[in-house]
């Protein structure tokens, strides 16, 4: 019932009822060898998106990510519906199971296949990376911007256009007509000459005996009916009247609650546990020490979590309790002269070394980040319901595949045995590709009978996470006698992914971009755009002083590094119009620009700063990105609105400091979010270049730390080598 | 315990629990109204916002025993009788407003409460009345031009 394509395999069926389904996957017996061996049981399939043609003519697309904020079952849906000539008002959704049926194919088989890698962070969270090929496709990952461009791209338009051609050859075979006298539109088939139409649904049952054809034609660009077109989101009226449902809205009959609290140090275990107080205290069930956190178990969550916090636990040292203030970023610095110019190579282009020596002058200046947390909206929790030979867990989760095989393996279960339900995400922003809270939930309730809740405090969520690494990044230029760079020198501290965050978009004959590291206890995680967080800032700041070296404007000097690249001229053109830059703004407010290429999309911001105030306070943002073609423009606009508005929470005020060896902060009180009336208005230019599609969740936030850090400058001469930039000028003493 | 008498959405309610119980935990498990969400806990973020005798509050830092006898609203409660939504909610999705949309019940409540006592708001107004509720995802931009638009309505 299938055929092979390069690209992996597309399977259809009827179903009870007679409802046609098409996948696209892969199957054993896959040419490429890695793949082959992916398939260890017989008869195992993996199909990564489905849709599935109803009776009534309903149209579902069953999409395999989570949502999290970012409308993907829209777009994901979108994508399939206009390539299967849908009619948008009967087409629904639903979110994949987490299943091997479902595995994020395209994810898999770009990294597999040679011609991507998957990001780090994926490896990190199969605990070993991709150690059992078999394990590596037990991917369904929500991260790294990837829905559009991998899952959308690859699977969604063509199931859509899949379908769309059995359902004519049945309708042609039916009516004895030539298949190219057909035409499709909102889910009915045309014959014009003859004057008849009918519903797709009259064509299922015979479309679903058909092989499926190896190459569906897709669309161009020009042929779009429902991509590019800014519908409105499924997924939003029901977070408008309280009935969407969160990991922590679960309710299950007999469910008890669970409050913890883990080592204050991170990587410290329990050394001993007085329950004097917790353990009369009202509504408390049950008191456990997990070895690496404790947790009571109550009869309501306020209960549980007044009795944890009563709870006197003393926790073994680890080394890491001699940490305090500024040593992470000495730590930092010291590795960085310690590899004494000799790094990890990531990119050697030229002999930067030498260019160096030969220059009219050379300009160095060091940078630093600090460790930042993700702060979701939902505190972390996850629901577990332990059984004999079975679990259940309902959580939001980026990475639910690789969470039930932990699960499975920690509890030395099959992985049928374990059965994921996905939830909405109260935002994710990477924290939720980590399998640590729904393992915890499964110890908890493997204690009892019933179903255990647990939720985390927003001080533990805060003190729990894994955090976006604090970084130092030190820069030589050498500069030739206009001020133009001949060479690009880079040595910075731990490098994750994606690879490409530490290569800079600017023509420069000789460069030397190196890496080193430095062990702490500080556990990394995915942070939204991860390493481009950091990168982003530091080559950004660096370029602009260099223009500020030669005398000239942050975008003049860029403009002139790339003019061998069009499709970044225009966006940083894009962007300095709408921002009208080089006009004269008022005394106290300043202009600052940056320009990065991040997950595909290409993105430049503006931002105009006023640093009258205690705080410098950002006006307004333009921003011009370019993600090739933007499926939905007003999802696409909200997640780079988005995604500048986290990036400047964390600019202006991010910082999560240690002292002896555990997080300070814990709240928002002490690790504070931009809110209404610090929100700049942002104006955003989309740019279709027909380039290879980019992401869109992650893209708006790298750009937006060093346009504000080059805005201060120009409104006070202070150049901002590092964050939080809200303190800045304590920073000058 | 004391029993204590609360009237949701326009429903006499009488829970039995530690009268220092916050109310946000007593709508969400005692009354199972799933729509109140916990962020913080100490009265930062506003995901808890619900309306106490027109007062919107934080519940997650009210203890229920304050609300005894109050009417209280919640966003389950916003919509009209016959399920009409409220020209906010209405606002919200004309705005493509949520994302994520964990913050949004809190959010939707503070902008009933600012329109009901204020029909015609100006930028400053607003950001007096919702700079109490935090948005990760950043829709503050869609949230002030939702809340003039259902000014308007």
């Amino acid at each position: 019932m299938g055929k092979w394509t390069r690209r992996g395999f597309i399977a259809a069926g009827v179903v009870s009822g007679g409802a046609l389904m098409v996948g696209v996957g892969i199957r054993e017996g896959h040419r490429a060898p890695k793949l082959a061996e992916m398939m260890t049981e017989e008869g195992e399939t993996l199909v990564n998106v489905w849709v599935k043609l109803d009776a009534d003519n309903t149209v579902t697309a069953i999409v395999p990510h989570s949502e999290m904020g970012q409308g993907v079952f829209t777009s994901m849906t979108q994508m399939l519906a206009d390539e299967m000539d849908a009619d948008w008002d009967k087409v629904t959704y639903e979110q994949a199971p987490a299943h091997e049926g479902y595995a994020n194919y395209p994810l898999g088989r770009e990294f597999l296949m040679g011609d991507a890698k998957v990001p780090g962070f994926v490896q990190d969270s199969l605990n070993g990376g991709f150690l059992r090929i078999a394990q590596s496709m037990s991917l369904q990952i929500t991260g790294g911007s990837t829905a559009v461009r991998f899952t959308g791209m690859g699977g969604m338009r063509i199931a859509g256009a899949a379908a769309r051609e059995m359902i004519v050859k049945a309708a042609a075979k039916t009516w004895k007509v030539p298949a190219k006298e057909l035409r499709t539109e909102k889910s009915h088939v045309y014959h014009d000459a003859s004057g008849r139409s009918e519903p797709y649904a009259a064509f299922a049952e015979l479309a679903g005996t058909y092989s499926p054809p190896t190459q569906p034609k897709l669309k161009s660009p020009d042929e779009f009916k429902l991509m590019g077109q800014p519908l409105k989101r499924f997924d939003i009226p029901s977070k408008t009247d309280g009935t969407a449902a969160f990991g922590i809205d679960v309710d299950l009959p007999d469910m008890k609650y669970a409050a913890v609290m883990g080592p204050p140090v991170l990587g410290a275990e329990v050394q001993g546990v007085d329950e004097t107080y917790a353990a009369d205290m009202p509504g408390v069930i049950k008191i456990l020490n997990k070895g690496n956190f404790v947790a009571v178990v109550a009869d309501g969550y306020w209960q549980a979590e007044n009795a944890v916090r009563q709870l006197d636990v003393t926790w073994t040292k680890t080394g890491a309790e001699s940490l305090s203030g500024g040593d992470i970023y000495a730590m930092l610095g010291d590795a960085i002269d310690a590899a004494d110019g000799k790094g990890k190579e990531d990119v050697a282009v030229g002999n930067a070394s030498r260019a160096a020596e030969n220059a009219a002058s050379v300009y160095e200046a060091e940078y630093r980040v600090p460790f930042l947390a993700h702060a979701a909206m939902e505190p972390i929790n996850a629901t577990a319901w332990v059984r004999d030979d079975k679990v259940d867990l309902w959580s939001g989760l980026q990475n639910p595949l690789a969470v039930r095989d932990e699960i499975a393996g920690a509890l030395d279960l099959k992985k049928h045995d374990v059965t994921i339900h996905n939830v909405m995400l109260g935002g994710g922003f990477g924290r939720r590709s980590e399998p640590d809270y729904p393992l915890m939930a499964v110890e908890i309730a493997r204690e009892f009978d019933h179903p255990v809740k647990m939720i985390w405090s927003r001080e533990q969520d805060t003190q729990q996470d894994w955090y976006r690494p604090a970084s130092v990044s030190r820069f030589r230029a050498g500069l030739d006698d206009e001020g133009m760079p001949v060479s690009w020198e880079n040595m910075f501290v731990q490098k994750h992914d994606p690879p490409e965050a530490s290569h800079i978009p600017y023509k420069i004959d000789n460069q030397l971009i190196q890496f080193t590291t430095a062990d702490h206890h500080m556990r990394f995680g995915p942070w939204r755009s991860v390493d481009h967080t950091q990168h982003g800032f530091f080559i950004e700041s660096f370029i602009d002083e260099l223009a500020d070296q030669a005398g000239q404007d942050g975008y003049t000097y860029r403009r002139k590094l790339v003019e061998h690249a069009p499709r970044y001229l225009a966006v940083l053109d894009a962007a300095a119009e709408a921002a009208g830059w080089g006009r004269a703004v008022p005394d106290g407010r300043g202009l600052g620009i940056a320009l990065v290429d991040s997950f595909g999309t290409v993105v430049a911001q503006v931002v105009e700063v006023d640093v009258t105030g205690p705080e410098p306070k950002v006006v307004h943002v333009w921003c011009a990105a370019d993600p090739g073609y933007v499926m939905n423009p007003d999802g696409f606009t909200a997640q780079i609105e988005s995604g500048i508005i986290y990036g400047l929470t964390a600019a202006l005020y991010g910082d999560i400091t240690i002292e002896e060896g555990a997080v300070v902060q814990s709240n928002f009180h002490d690790y504070p979010i931009l809110r209404m009336r610090d929100a700049p208005e942002i104006t955003v230019k989309l740019i279709n270049s027909g380039a290879k599609v980019g992401g869109g969740g992650e893209p708006g936030t790298p750009p937006i730390a060093p346009a504000l850090a080059n805005a201060v400058f120009a409104a006070t001469g202070v150049r901002v080598r590092s964050q939080p930039i809200a303190n800045f000028q304590e920073g000058l003493s | 315990m004391p029993e204590t008498k609360l009237v949701v959405n326009g429903e006499e309610r009488t829970v039995d629990v530690d009268p220092s119980t916050p109310l946000l935990w007593v709508l969400r498990e005692q009354l199972k109204l799933n729509g109140t969400k916990f962020g913080c806990g100490i009265a930062q973020c506003g995901a808890c916002t619900v309306h106490v005798d027109g007062t919107p509050v934080r519940s997650c830092s009210t203890p229920v025993a304050a609300a005894d006898g109050a009417a209280i609203t919640t966003i389950e409660g916003v919509a009209g009788e016959d399920g009409t939504r409220h020209a906010v909610q209405a606002a919200w999705v004309e705005h493509q407003v949520p994302q994520c949309g964990y913050c949004q019940s809190g959010q939707i409540m503070s902008a009933v409460a600012l329109l009901r006592d204020n029909p015609d708001p100006t930028d400053a107004d607003i950001d007096a009345a919702m700079s109490g509720n935090i948005c990760r995802c950043g829709a503050y931009g869609r949230i002030r031009a939702a809340i003039k638009s259902a000014a308007r309505a």
